[in-house]
């Protein structure tokens, strides 16, 4: 490297005090960004990437402090630095778009004032006069139509992508030399993260900005990056130009994610690291076969949900005589699907959000009734039965759901095995204190987790043993059809790789069926036979996954797989 | 926003409707009989009846009920047994004393302890959040009457600095003319500068102790709604995107924070108005809460009905009021109304 970079991190070492004792987030981390350049830090939740980035603009928490080393940013010691001095850095020089963009912004204050509240601060008192115009100019930048209108928009006027949008052209606003991306797409709909991540490299390159993406995700690194920078536990554990990295990864735990990673041409047992997935592979027990032209397990026939458009108040208003509005009073959030799941089969339902795939899981687990249409399980109109008696009915043992959220989902005053025998409870008919205990440690011992920890409280929990507890509950109760609802997409990618294998033993064990709900075509792929493509509630494709996937017939399937970042090369 | 205001009137009808209701029942359930009562523990049997007959309690209870209710249509809340006085112009006299006392007290409440929650959020674990907590545990766990009693040992008993606890105004000054009902602005308007020093220094000692007791929770709320919204992530975006400190503070937490902080005001506000009864005694204040407890004792009905639908009433304005501060502080309240 001939130039000094932008810049320069060394042996950077950040220290959070904590009741424990002092924790060390990043450890000896080197990380160096050039004029120009964009660099990807990826690496799993806890790897203290962001951690490193909020040390380089200093906003790091009252707990944490940088212990070593140096930040130097363009001939500035960050570490020496002045709260004043670092105040100017910040946002003029270097700023930071955030992963959350609905909560980045001050919801009760306008879009407009808040990017004025940072040209304020940066920009002469000379040009203050010309303030209106400036952050009319940066909404434009971001590409959102009719600036004007929208500086007086409040945030939860706008979209997810809008208030990104937002969130970018709030940090581009004062033209700094170094943006800091922190996870900025997660949360986002692959269509609506292809269109950010496009603006935003567009941007960096257009002005010359250099640009730090932190992800987790290898495929978003890979397709927008020069440079990548593999992080582990608070250490960088591999640094390598973005498509070298791909080619020949150096380290194992580089080589580890990049398994882990669902892309084309792989198939659930390439995901976990190569001893424990030839081990998978030859302990997994033969799949049921599904008997040939048997009854559908669950068949939905032209299934509409129905939401009336305003609020609760709209009753009232009949109630003192106003006349009914003029627009149509109803949204349909499900509008006519039909489709049907076979005994044993697994099918995804893709699509998103407010594509109406939750609505349709909610209302075949009759969390919610349905405006009209049929659902049948196994042959019995669960459909014309009211949501608020299904709770109790012994049809409700055989569909269970494991939801999204694996943390949110668990009662947090309740241990593991509480949780796991909560459905037993209900609706099982085992009794007795040590009955229950010994088929609870059955069933954690089906999905993988250990005894030892089946005292433990939620919190007391990683992401993934979370994970295993929802799905011990679920299998419970030997349900016919389990209902999963984005069951990996708050785990990091390793962890998911393994969650995914075992929903496929179990499934091929228990001969259950699937309805996977997700947004991510990858993973649907891997855990379904077929997959159903959703848009403003109606299916635009069905099919088998490899021919969808291969093959996809509507324009908005294509979109959708054209949206997916992938690694540029299939790893050997 | 008038349509708001007319909707939210309206809604607050049928609550009214409840309360004459339930006010009405409760005080005839209550044990003890007024006419005995007032004929005195002497009286015969005859002149019991007599009384009880003058009074209307003779009557099936659904009748007395219909004549009370026609006299509320007519702004006639009754006359008081013990007094003789009508209900009505007691209440009218009684309620801006108590109000005078309450709004200042809250007043002065809040000029401290805002101030001082948000100082203690930004410094965790300083001096100032230290003083923080004790104030707001001392002035809670301190009852009022007690703090009460200190004040005016210390400052009247043996200070001599603040004239005797005895009502609103020293006895040589007399009552401004009417016109708010609160003594400092009525003063003002009537320009007798002498009643309103006196005025206001019969209201510091009494406006003290209701501070102290009021600053705990205004405080408590104001410091943790602060720690909750500098946590959050749109404080990290300002700081990230280098506005001072005092813009980040202040437009950026301050206004988020306020939200719970006037929800607990006007808990605060309505709970001092009406159960404020020892106060009003250790200061011998000519309020309402003295007022309906001394009428609740000797079996006066329509007293205590009057005092429970004005504080009703008082209760759905102030309601409003609050929905109308939450809707200019958050947009998001607005589209809902």
């Amino acid at each position: 490297m001939t130039a000094q970079p932008l810049l320069d991190v060394q042996d950077l070492t950040v220290e959070f005090s904590t009741r424990r004792g002092i924790v060390k987030a990043v450890q000896h981390v080197n990380i160096s960004v050039a004029k120009g350049e964009t660099l990807a830090i990826v690496g799993e939740s806890g790897s203290g990437k962001s951690v490193t980035s909020y040390a380089v603009m200093r906003i790091l928490d009252r707990a944490g402090k940088i212990a070593e080393g140096s930040v130097m940013f363009s001939g500035i010691d960050v570490k020496a630095a002045t709260e004043g001095q670092m105040r100017d850095l910040r946002g003029r020089e270097v700023s930071m778009i955030f992963q959350n963009p609905r909560a980045a912004l001050n919801p009760i204050r306008k879009v407009g004032d808040q990017i004025e509240d940072v040209l304020r601060t940066h920009v002469q008192q000379a040009m203050v006069s010309d303030h209106g115009e400036k952050a009319i100019e940066a909404l434009e930048q971001v590409k959102i139509a009719r600036p004007r209108e929208r500086y007086h928009a409040y945030p939860f006027e706008l979209s997810g992508g809008m208030c990104q949008r937002v969130v970018i052209a709030l940090a581009l606003a004062c033209n700094p030399q170094l943006l800091i991306a922190d996870e900025p797409t997660t949360g986002l709909d692959v269509t609506t993260q292809k269109a950010v991540m496009d603006l935003i490299v567009e941007l960096t390159k257009r002005k010359a900005m250099s640009t730090i993406l932190i992800t987790h995700d290898l495929g978003l690194a890979a397709a927008y990056c020069d440079r990548v920078v593999v992080m582990e536990k608070g250490r960088v554990v591999e640094t390598a130009k973005a498509a070298d990295i791909f080619a020949n990864p150096q380290h194992p735990y580089t080589k580890k994610l990049m398994r882990a990673t669902p892309r084309l041409g792989v198939s659930l047992r390439d995901l976990l690291p190569e001893e424990e997935g030839a081990a998978a592979a030859e302990s997994a027990p033969a799949a049921v076969a599904s008997a040939e032209g048997q009854k559908p397990l669950l068949l939905i026939e032209k299934l509409v949900k129905e939401y009336p458009r305003q609020g609760a108040t709209a009753t009232l208003g009949k109630l003192f005589g106003r006349k009914p509005p003029v627009e149509p009073d109803v949204f349909r959030a499900v509008d006519g699907i039909s489709f049907s799941i076979g005994h044993g089969e697994s099918v995804g339902l893709v699509g998103e959000s407010g594509c109406g795939k939750s609505t349709t899981s909610m209302m075949v687990m009759r969390l919610l009734d349905q405006t009209s249409g049929l659902i049948q399980f196994d042959g019995e109109d669960i459909g014309a039965i009211a949501p608020a008696s299904f709770a109790r009915l012994p049809q409700r043992s055989r569909i269970q759901m494991v939801f999204q959220d694996p943390t949110d989902s668990l009662n947090p005053r309740f241990t593991a095995a509480r949780a796991i025998v909560d459905p037993i409870m209900q609706l099982g008919d085992i009794k007795g204190r040590d009955a229950l205990r010994a088929r609870c440690e059955e069933l954690a011992t089906m999905v993988g987790l250990p005894h030892n920890l089946l005292d433990r409280f939620p919190h007391q929990l990683s992401g993934g043993q979370k994970a295993r507890v929802g799905i011990a509950r679920a299998i419970a109760l030997h349900p016919k059809l389990v209902i999963l609802d984005e069951p990996t997409a708050a785990l990091d990618v390793s962890v998911q790789a393994v969650v995914l294998n075992l929903l496929q033993d179990l499934k091929a064990r228990l001969g259950m069926s699937y309805l996977f709900v997700s947004h991510d075509l990858n993973v649907v792929r891997l855990l379904c036979d077929r997959v159903i493509v959703m848009r403003t509630g109606r299916i635009v494709e069905e099919g088998s996954s490899e021919r969808v996937l291969s093959d996809p017939q509507d324009d908005y399937t294509k979109e959708l797989l054209t949206a997916i970042p992938h690694p540029p090369l299939p790893v050997h | 926003m008038l349509t708001m205001i007319g909707k939210r009137l309206m809604f607050a009808i049928p609550s009214l409707i409840g309360v004459v209701i339930v006010t009405f029942l409760l005080t005839r359930a209550l044990p003890g009989d007024p006419a005995a009562y007032f004929a005195g523990p002497a009286a015969t049997k005859e002149a019991v009846e007599q009384i009880r007959k003058k009074l209307g309690l003779d009557k099936p209870l659904i009748e007395q009920f219909f004549r009370y209710t026609n006299d509320l249509a007519h702004g006639d809340f009754g006359n008081s047994l013990t007094t003789g006085q009508p209900v009505a112009a007691e209440i009218r006299n009684r309620l801006p004393a108590s109000a005078e006392l309450t709004l200042l007290g809250l007043i002065v409440s809040i000029v401290i302890a805002i101030p001082l929650g948000v100082l203690a959020a930004t410094r965790p674990g300083s001096w100032i959040d230290h003083l923080c907590r004790i104030t707001t545990t001392a002035g809670v766990s301190l009852p009022v009457f007690f703090t009460g009693l200190v004040l005016v040992y210390f400052f009247y008993f043996r200070l001599g600095w603040s004239p005797a606890p005895l009502g609103r105004l020293d006895v040589f000054y007399s009552a401004p003319q009417t016109v708010t009902g609160f003594y400092l602005i009525d003063t003002l308007i009537a320009r007798d500068f002498e009643a309103f020093r006196s005025a206001l220094s019969q209201l510091i000692l009494p406006a003290t102790t209701l501070a102290i007791f009021s600053l705990a929770p205004i405080a408590r709320m104001t410091r943790a709604s602060m720690l909750a919204v500098l946590s959050s992530e749109f404080v990290r975006t300002a700081r990230a995107s280098g506005l001072s400190p005092a813009t980040v503070i202040v437009t950026y937490a301050f206004r988020n924070a306020m939200l719970p902080v006037i929800t607990t005001l006007s808990m605060v506000f309505s709970f001092l108005l009406g159960a404020n009864v020892l106060m009003e005694k250790v200061f011998a204040w000519p309020g309402i809460g003295s007022y309906a407890v001394e009428a609740l004792i000797s079996s006066d009905f329509a007293p205590v009905q009057g005092f429970v639908l004005t504080m009703a009433v008082m209760y759905v304005l102030l309601n409003l009021v609050i929905d109308i501060l939450y809707g200019v502080i958050d947009p998001r309240v607005r589209l809902e109304g």
